[in-house]
């Protein structure tokens, strides 16, 4: 049994038994759950359609949110993607476009996995959907490669936390687009040690990040950040498969991200009390939807 | 914790507290109601469910649910027209419930058959929900676990025919949680079971059978 509490150890074990990450965490969950590891599988392959979904869903044009106040970021990428290509590429834009799509269609009450969180739904379909859809990687390893995401999320969650309300966005984004980055460099036939190491990349550049939703919905400035942890993930894998190396330990990140964490002002976690929700549009922008105070 | 507490749930969005709790909460309602058909529900939101409640789709989230939908049911978007083709009336109401968690909402039900009732609750993150009060009974749980509750009169004996049947019958599920209420001395109770394991439906059937039992419900983990 795996107790998820340090990153180090699910490296150390899954190099010593010679093991992916996401096979020794397919083991270990299978077994805890009381499933075969077939039927564990298998679950994880139902989430990862319901992903592909919400980024087809999210990519027509006509999804607006709610409130009225965001939509067709999805589809407005996709255009853009197919038609100008990009500055990052046409990989980078496509992968944006399912970011901001699953995250659209999260905004549209449309059907998402949250990863680790609603708010954070985009980042991870937005990275493995393409090397599925784009890239021609098989769907097996694809889905296997959930399994590391989620290993090293939960000891995210166990040793710091997933949620905005309690740690700020770096906590949400920032473990979603961690998740993401370890996920990729294992497709990439990357270590384990470098799965960490783009795990920890991901909490360094992400640190500090505040939750400061817009009349506190799951939107503004939500659905872009879940663009921008996409790029940060394929970024850090790719330092990460360049052997650049982590300076600080990921287990070390994460304490540091909970520290920080700790310390933010309640204001800048999911109250809507800072930031950019308390700017003169942010105000005006709720106002639109809830009426003055 | 598992590996779908960080891949997942699957849900209808944009808010796991919001939406998915919310509609599991609606779900409570809807199973405490059986077979009865729901006319009419008065809806109170309190804390941050009452400010923001439009925006998120709350509102939507706990009607589906009371309508019987899931927190992953695509159907959920459009509740409130489901809602007026089924002809259930409902109303929300921005409520200052004192001394609760932020989100919570108090459901008053009414069913073609005259049954009334009210269930409590708060969504207290994650799509994770706890179940304060049914029918004026303070309870406690929060559909973590497969949880049996149990409608009956205080009478004694009730409880030994219950846990008789439990251990005789269905002996390979294991209580982890007990907790009674009552209104009042011989008046109106509810047991509250949280199991360990997932019960067979005929466990239903077994305890509805039971003398001074009501009603006997379901609430399956996560659903």
């Amino acid at each position: 049994m795996i107790q998820y509490n340090s990153i180090r150890e699910i490296v150390e074990v899954a190099e010593k038994a010679g093991l992916k990450i996401s096979e020794l965490c397919l083991k270990d969950q299978a077994q805890q759950l009381g499933i075969t590891e077939e039927e564990l599988y298998r679950e994880m392959e139902k989430d990862f359609d319901v992903m592909i979904e919400a980024a087809d869903w999210g990519q027509q044009p006509g999804r607006i949110s709610r409130s009225g106040l965001t939509g067709e970021e999805g589809y407005r990428m996709k255009q853009y993607a197919e038609h100008k290509g990009g500055l990052t590429g046409s990989l980078m834009t496509k992968a944006m476009a399912r970011a901001l799509a699953v995250s659209n269609c999260n905004a549209a009450m449309g059907r998402i996995v949250a990863t680790p969180t609603a708010g954070s739904c985009g980042i991870l379909p937005g990275c493995l959907v393409p090397m599925y859809e784009d890239r021609n990687f098989s769907k097996r390893d694809v889905v296997m490669s959930i399994f590391t995401a989620g290993a090293f999320g939960m000891v995210i969650a166990t040793n710091a936390c997933i949620a905005g309300a309690q740690g700020g966005c770096q906590a949400e984004c920032g473990s979603a687009a961690g998740m993401a980055a370890a996920a990729l460099v294992e497709l990439m036939g990357g270590t384990p040690a470098q799965c960490a190491d783009a795990l920890g990349m991901v909490i360094v550049n992400e640190l500090g990040l505040v939750c400061d939703p817009v009349a506190g919905l799951v939107e503004i400035p939500c659905i872009k950040r879940n663009a921008a942890g996409v790029i940060l993930a394929y970024a850090c894998a790719d330092m990460a498969l360049a052997d650049i190396g982590l300076k600080i330990p990921a287990d070390e990140c994460i304490t540091a991200m909970k520290e920080v964490g700790d310390r933010m002002s309640s204001d800048l976690k999911e109250t809507a009390g800072g930031g950019l929700a308390t700017t003169p549009t942010g105000k005006r922008l709720r106002e639109q939807v809830f009426g003055k105070e | 914790m598992n590996i779908f507490n960080i891949i997942g749930p699957v849900m209808i969005g944009p808010s796991s507290s919001h939406t998915a709790g919310a509609c599991r909460i609606g779900r409570v309602v809807n199973k405490l109601a059986g077979d009865a058909r729901i006319v009419r529900v008065c809806i109170q939101l309190s804390g941050s469910f009452a400010r923001t409640y439009q925006g998120h789709g709350t509102d939507r989230a706990i009607l589906a649910g009371i309508l019987g939908y899931y927190s992953w049911s695509e159907e959920l978007r459009d509740s409130m027209r489901i809602a007026a083709e089924r002809g259930l009336s409902y109303e929300f109401v921005p409520e200052d419930i004192p001394g609760t968690h932020p989100n919570t909402a108090r459901v008053y039900y009414e069913c073609d058959n005259g049954k009334q009732g009210m269930v409590e609750g708060a969504s207290i993150g994650g799509g994770n929900i706890q179940i304060t009060n049914i029918d004026g009974m303070e309870v406690n749980f929060t559909g973590d676990n497969n949880t049996l509750l149990i409608l009956h009169l205080d009478r004694p004996g009730v409880i030994a025919a219950v846990t008789h049947l439990m251990y005789e019958k269905y002996g390979d599920l294991n209580i982890g949680n007990f907790r009674l209420s009552r209104k009042e001395k011989g008046g109106e109770a509810l047991m509250m079971l949280e199991l360990d394991q997932m019960p067979p439906e005929s466990v239903i059937e077994d305890l509805n059978n039971i003398k001074n039992v009501e009603r006997a419900i379901l609430i399956r983990a996560l659903g």
